[in-house]
This record gives C-alpha cells, structure tokens and sequence, in this order.
C-alpha cells in the first residue's frame, strides 16, 4: 500500500501534466479585483506587497517554484505539497488567474530605462565601503541584505530611497535589535532569530552572537530603526548613478 | 492475527502498568479514568476536560533531569497536532493526513497502522490536521479529513465500519478527536469557514448507525431561527471541531460551538447567530439541549469558542459550586453554572477592545464601530484570539485555571460574502498590525473568577495545548520548546527544543513503573522520562 502511495506522490511530484500555456488577464478591472483577493487570502502569509512573512517574498521576478504564469496559477490553485501554503481552490479559476495577475505586478520592474551611469554607480559602491556590509555575488559583507538580485526584487524608486532614507521601509523580518549582557557587554545588530528562549544577532562585522535569554541584562528592539546609513549626502547625479548601478544586480539566486 | 496476539503477550508482561486489558476499555474505565492514572483513556484524559493528571513521579524536584526517551517521527509532511490516548502499553495516535497508528508506549514502534484513503479534491480552511482518536471497549474511533467516522479493531488497525458524516465537498471535515460516552461515539464537525451548517453527532458504537445529531443552527420554526436573518441561517456554520466533555452525574455533554459564517461580514446574518460561539449543553442519550451560553453573540472577528471546555467543583463565594469554565477566543475568561448554563464570573485575560466588560448575564457590551471595514479596523484580539482550540488546564491541587495566552490584534477586513457550496465564505480576512509583535503568556488565573495570579511570559505566541499534574507541574510549549513550568510559582524547571513547531497538547502516562510525558512536535512525538 505503502509504495503505491509513494508511487502516485512521485509522479504528482514529478508532473505527468503536460505543459499549458496560461495568458493572465492585464485590465485595471482584473488587476484590482486580483489585489483584493490577494490582501485577503494571501497578505497574510506573504504580506500585503509581497514582501514575505510566514510565507515567501513574491515580489521578486523569479519566483521559485513559479518559473512561468502556469506554474504560477497552478500553485496558486492546488498550494505547494509539503509546505504551509496552501490550494486557494476557493477561487474560482477567473479569479486565480487575477491573483496570479497581480502577483506579478508586485514584482514588475519598471521598464522604462534607469537613469544614471552604472559603472559610475560601481565606483561609488566601493568608494562608499558597500561591501562592508552588502555582498554581491559572494564577494562583501553579509551584515545588511545581499545585493546579487536587487535590482530582479526592487524597483529603481524604492533602491533609491533605501539609500537616502533606509528607515522608510525597512524588510518586515528586519529588527535591529541592542542587548546588554549580564557581563557587561554590548551587542547591536539584527536579529536573525529570537524564541522564547534565546536570540541570534548579527552584528556590524557579520559576527553571528547567540545568547541565552537569562544571559541578558537588557534587550531593546530598534523599532523602524536600521543600522544602514543614509547617503543623501550624495548628489542627485552620483545617487542616480548607483541606482543604476543595483538595477542591474540581476543574478537569479 | 498470530502477530497480534504475540503483541498482546508481549505487552502483558513488559508494558502493562495495570491487570487490565489493553484492548478492552468499556466506558467506566473511562468514567472511572482516576482509577487508572497510568493511562490517558480519552482526548483530555478524563471526561472533565481538565488535562490534568494524578501522576507525581516527575514532579517540581526532578523535572528538570528529564530527557529524551524515544521519538517518533511521522513521515509525513503535515504537522502532526495529534493528542495521543495510552492503554496499558499501547499508544494510539493519529497522524496527518489520514494516519491511525497504535504504537508500543514503551519504544514508540508501530504495531500497525491504519491509512485512509482520502480524496485529493478536499476542501480546509486551515490543513489537513487531525487532533486524535477515541477508544471504546476494543475498538478505536477516528474522524477523517473528508468527514468519515470510522471503527477500527484496537488489535489490528482493520476497519470495522466507516460512517460517512457528511459531503467534504461542501466543506466539511472532521479533524478533532471524537468523544465515547457510554455505547456512543460523539463526534462534531469543521468546516465554519464554508457556510456549512454545524452539528454535533451521536453514533452508535458497534455498528456506526447514527443515533442522533443536534444542528447548531435550529431549523425554520426553532426556537434561536429568529436570530438569524432571511435564508442566512442555512449558510451560518457553527462548526464544533474540537472536542467536548462529558459530566456522567448529570449526562450532560458540554459542546462548543465556532463562528457564524461568513466570518467577517455580518451584514448578510443579521441577529445574534444562535447557536454560534456557543457552549451548548446536551442529553448524552437524546440529544437534546438542556441549556446553551452564547459568549459572542453576532460575532464578526471568527472567534470561535470551541475550545474544549473545563468541568470544575470548587468554592465560590464561600459555596461548593459545580461550574463549567473555558478561556474563550474573544479575550474572555468565563466561569458558568453547569447545571443551569447561568453566568457566574467573567473578566478578560488579554487585552480586547471589543467590549466595555461583561453584563450581569455574561453578555458582552459591545463598543461601537468594533465591525470590520473594508479598509481595515484594528482591534484586539486577532483572529487567533486571546486562546484557540488547543487546551488549557485546571489543576484541583493549585485551582488555577492555566491558559496559553496571546496578546496581539489586527486589522479585520470586509469583504463580499456569496456563498458557493463548498467555496470558503469568509466576507474578509485579517491582516498582522505591522506596529506591535504579538507575544505569548502562560497564565494562572483564579479558576472562579478569572482573575491573574502569575504569567511566565513567551516571546513566542504558541499554538500549543498545557497540562498540569499532581507532581505540580504545568507543561506547555512555545515555539518547537516543550517545557515545564512550577505551577504554583510559575517559574521555568525545564524546557527542550524539539526542532518542529508544537501546534498540540502534551500528554502524561507510566509505562513498566515510570511516568512519560510526550508532546507531538513538527512532524513526529517526543516522550520524555527521566533516567
């Protein structure tokens, strides 16, 4: 019985459909009607722009286990086997497909061509010690987010206003975080996980701390706070320049 | 055959804590579950709801020397939420999503297991979960994921009937353990996010004939139709996915109810949705209802109450009172007289913002514009509410009443509500308040009336059931850690990180003269002993 199961999982797995080319709907009317199916059945896992939470970030190009609209639609349908996601079978299959419309939008990147000079914008990005905390294709730090695919996840005007103001919209699993241990010592960084009973940070130099919750004195979360710096120091020109630079960040990871 | 019966030699020489027989539990052993502490006979041990246990082996000195002793992993995908039964040596456990195993209670090894066939076109609001099984005299009882009750030989695993409760393409499920009392199986029914209309069954035992059901929602001409506008009543859920209890003094079954559906648009169910977010006390024998409590009435935020609730004799106001008590979903704590349903003491153990206080008869008094919109009203609690169905504890040696607690809200949206069978039919959602990280509690409240003696707080909302025993301990989880809590301090004695989330309620039992306590963690069962 066992092996029979373990036979019919494996050719589900493994996709005995053969591949259907699916069209998504592109009026304003479908779009709207896709976000709000989207905010109530999906926000809550995968956040109101997409931005992840319990579920995955969407608002990516790539989406891993939806390579082209079909597959999309098809885990948007039937849910992803083995994971918390699941089968909105409740969606009739116009609205599906208007779901699966709007997902893509939140990750559409403006097509219209990115002002500025990108090899400039590489040069301010090593002028400026990025790589400090950013890495890119394995090369830098790993204290902020890694930059390989940004301009695939960000749009030019959101890059933009990370590095003139990198509170105004920080990653929702972002908490910068600052502890004082019971001996006296002091840690700031951001938080790669805290239960009940303990708490990882990372801090500036890319050092991971773990600590136990009665081995901390105080805990501070630096709500809306980010350890990046502003550079709106920068001109309009150079700023322009790296955004050009990042938008073109595009390895798939 | 030949290889169960070398099992039952097997298992009555080396597993068995008593002379009893491992495949014969007739109802007064389950009435009579004191009787045998050693085993945990049905879903919260004993009929009063209270998961709590008399066994004192590991207590307060020596819970933190406990360890691993076996774990038993599920192969499955889902998260396993399943609250074990124990009988002389043997473990009964379901698995998701269509799993009955028995288990030696000794190693964990499987003696036989028992998989349904499901269909793949199911409809859940909220995965495809299963929270236990029923034994009565040798028989174990489970309800499937497409709304079947089914017998199997406790011996074997082989079925000896299976019961269709109702049509799974309309949304209906079973996922909670049923409830034998005397020669039935009761059982009730998810499925409160599609429009279904609630019940609470009776089978018979021996040969799954339905001996009676009771509809949560009363059918044209009922008294409690009044309450629901137009047709809206057909459509209004009350769902009672979670297991009840059962007081043999009075034969009186005690039931909670779910939310009326749509969850969150009320417009279209105007009135009071009776019987939803009720407790409904029922004729063990008939059916028929004797009293009914509704804790939220025309309830727009989900807060289903069908938390299992706690039968409690204790003094109140200086007088032994017999009551019935429960943490609801909507940030309430109520104490009811059991014999009548009538309020005796109530208070809010999180914080909530839908209500100025309770009445003199326990109703809330709602606040105005406390309804979701369709941009979005931020509120407290969240729709996972102040508890949820996992279970709280009632310890006769502290009486105290210790609830696993959330403190968060939301922003509860409104949407369209048509109903399509088998479709959800939500009329909105919620969505996380962005400003505020919800947190968790371990709290003791003053089983009369709800007042807090002390928290052990949790960084870490838990989804996770708690119980107390006499060794004066509280056991709870958050997160994938499993812990023990002093019960009259509520200091930490002893924790473990499982590595899987604990979406269950732990169990106790002995086993060869040592006591266990197991909790199910991500995809399996971790029993813990000491040395």
């Amino acid at each position: 019985m066992k092996s029979i199961a373990l036979l019919l999982a494996a050719a589900a797995a493994f996709g005995a459909d053969p591949p259907v080319k699916v069209r998504l709907p592109t009026s304003r009317a479908d779009l709207e009607n896709g976000e709000k199916l989207y905010q109530a059945n999906c926000a809550l896992c995968h956040g109101t722009k997409g931005d992840g939470g319990r579920g995955a970030v969407l608002a990516g190009r790539k989406l891993a286990r939806a390579a082209d609209d079909a597959a999309l639609v098809k885990v948007i349908e039937e849910g992803v086997r083995g994971t918390e996601m699941p089968g909105a079978w409740q969606l009739s299959a116009r609205e599906g497909r208007q779901v699966a419309a709007f997902v893509r939008s939140l990750s559409r990147v403006s097509s219209k061509p990115v002002p500025g000079d990108a090899n400039h914008g590489a040069e301010l990005y090593a002028q400026n010690h990025c790589s400090a905390c950013h890495a890119i294709r394995g090369l830098g730090g790993s204290a902020g987010p890694d930059l390989s695919d940004t301009g695939l996840r960000r749009n030019p005007a959101f890059l933009r206003t990370s590095l003139t103001d990198p509170e105004a919209e920080l990653p929702r699993s972002y908490q910068l975080v600052s502890i004082r241990t019971n001996s006296g010592s002091a840690i700031t960084g951001a938080r790669l996980n805290e239960d009940s009973f303990s708490i990882q940070v990372r801090d500036s130099s890319g050092k991971v701390h773990s600590l136990w919750k009665h081995e901390i004195a105080e805990l501070k979360k630096e709500r809306g706070k980010s350890a990046m710096p502003s550079y709106k120091q920068l001109s309009s020109a150079d700023l322009d320049d790296l955004v050009a630079y990042l938008s073109s960040l595009k390895e798939a990871s | 055959m030949r290889a169960a019966r070398f099992i039952m030699v097997i298992l009555g020489w080396a597993g068995a804590s008593s002379a009893q027989d491992p495949f014969n539990v007739p109802y007064e052993r389950i009435r009579d579950a004191n009787k045998e502490p050693g085993n945990w006979l049905t879903y919260s041990r004993d009929y009063t709801g209270q998961r709590y246990s008399t066994l004192d082996l590991i207590n307060v000195s020596n819970a933190g020397r406990l360890r691993v002793a076996w774990v038993h992993q599920a192969k499955e995908a889902d998260t396993v939420e399943t609250s074990p039964l124990v009988v002389d040596g043997i473990m009964y456990i379901s698995e998701p999503p269509n799993i009955v195993k028995a288990l030696d209670a000794r190693t964990g090894s499987a003696l036989w297991t028992y998989r349904k066939q499901i269909p793949t076109d199911l409809r859940m609001c909220c995965g495809r979960v299963n929270r236990g099984v029923a034994i009565l005299n040798d028989a174990i009882y489970y309800g499937s994921i497409d709304a079947h009750l089914i017998a199997l030989d406790a011996r074997t695993g082989r079925v000896r009937w299976d019961t269709q409760l109702a049509d799974y393409k309309l949304g209906f499920t079973s996922t909670g353990a049923p409830l034998a009392v005397k020669d039935k199986i009761i059982t009730g029914i998810a499925g409160g996010e599609f429009g279904i209309r609630g019940f609470i069954d009776a089978h018979d035992a021996k040969t799954g004939k339905r001996v009676w059901r009771f509809n949560t929602i009363p059918g044209k001409g009922e008294p409690g139709n009044e309450t629901w506008a137009g047709e809206s009543w057909k459509t209004g859920s009350a769902s009672t996915w979670v297991t009840g209890v059962f007081d043999p003094e009075s034969n009186t079954l005690f039931w909670g109810t779910g939310n009326p559906g749509p969850d969150w648009n009320g417009d279209v169910r105007k009135g009071d949705n009776l019987y939803s977010d009720s407790l409904l006390a029922l004729d063990a024998d008939t059916g028929a209802k004797k009293w009914h409590f509704q804790y939220t009435p025309h309830d727009e935020h989900d807060w289903d109450s069908t938390q299992t609730p706690t039968l409690v004799d204790t003094m109140v106001g200086g007088q032994p009172r017999k009551l019935v008590t429960l943490a609801n979903r909507n940030a309430f704590y109520y104490a009811l007289d059991r014999g009548t349903g009538r309020f005796v003491a109530g208070a809010p153990y999180v914080k909530q913002t839908w209500a100025s206080g309770l009445d003199e008869a326990g109703r809330a008094m709602l606040l105005p514009n406390t309804s979701p919109t369709a941009e979005g009203h931020l509120l407290w609690p969240s729709l996972g509410g102040g508890s949820n169905w996992y279970s709280s504890t009632y310890s006769p040696k502290t009486d105290l009443y210790y609830v696993n607690a959330k403190e968060a809200g939301a922003y509860y949206h409104k949407g369209e509500a048509e109903y399509k069978p088998g479709a959800l039919f939500n009329g909105g959602g919620q969505r996380e308040n962005p400003a505020e990280e919800g947190y968790g509690a371990v709290r003791a409240l003053e089983v009369a009336t709800g007042k807090l003696r002390w928290e052990y707080r949790l960084h870490t909302p838990s989804h996770a059931g708690l119980m107390t025993t006499a060794g004066g301990l509280v056991f709870g989880s958050s997160g994938s850690t499993f812990f023990a809590l002093d019960a009259v301090k509520g200091s930490l004695l002893w924790r473990f990180d499982t590595g899987g989330e604990i979406i269950a309620n732990p169990i106790t039992y002995l086993n060869e003269g040592k006591q266990y306590v197991l909790v199910a963690a991500g995809h399996g069962l971790f029993v813990f002993g000491l040395d």
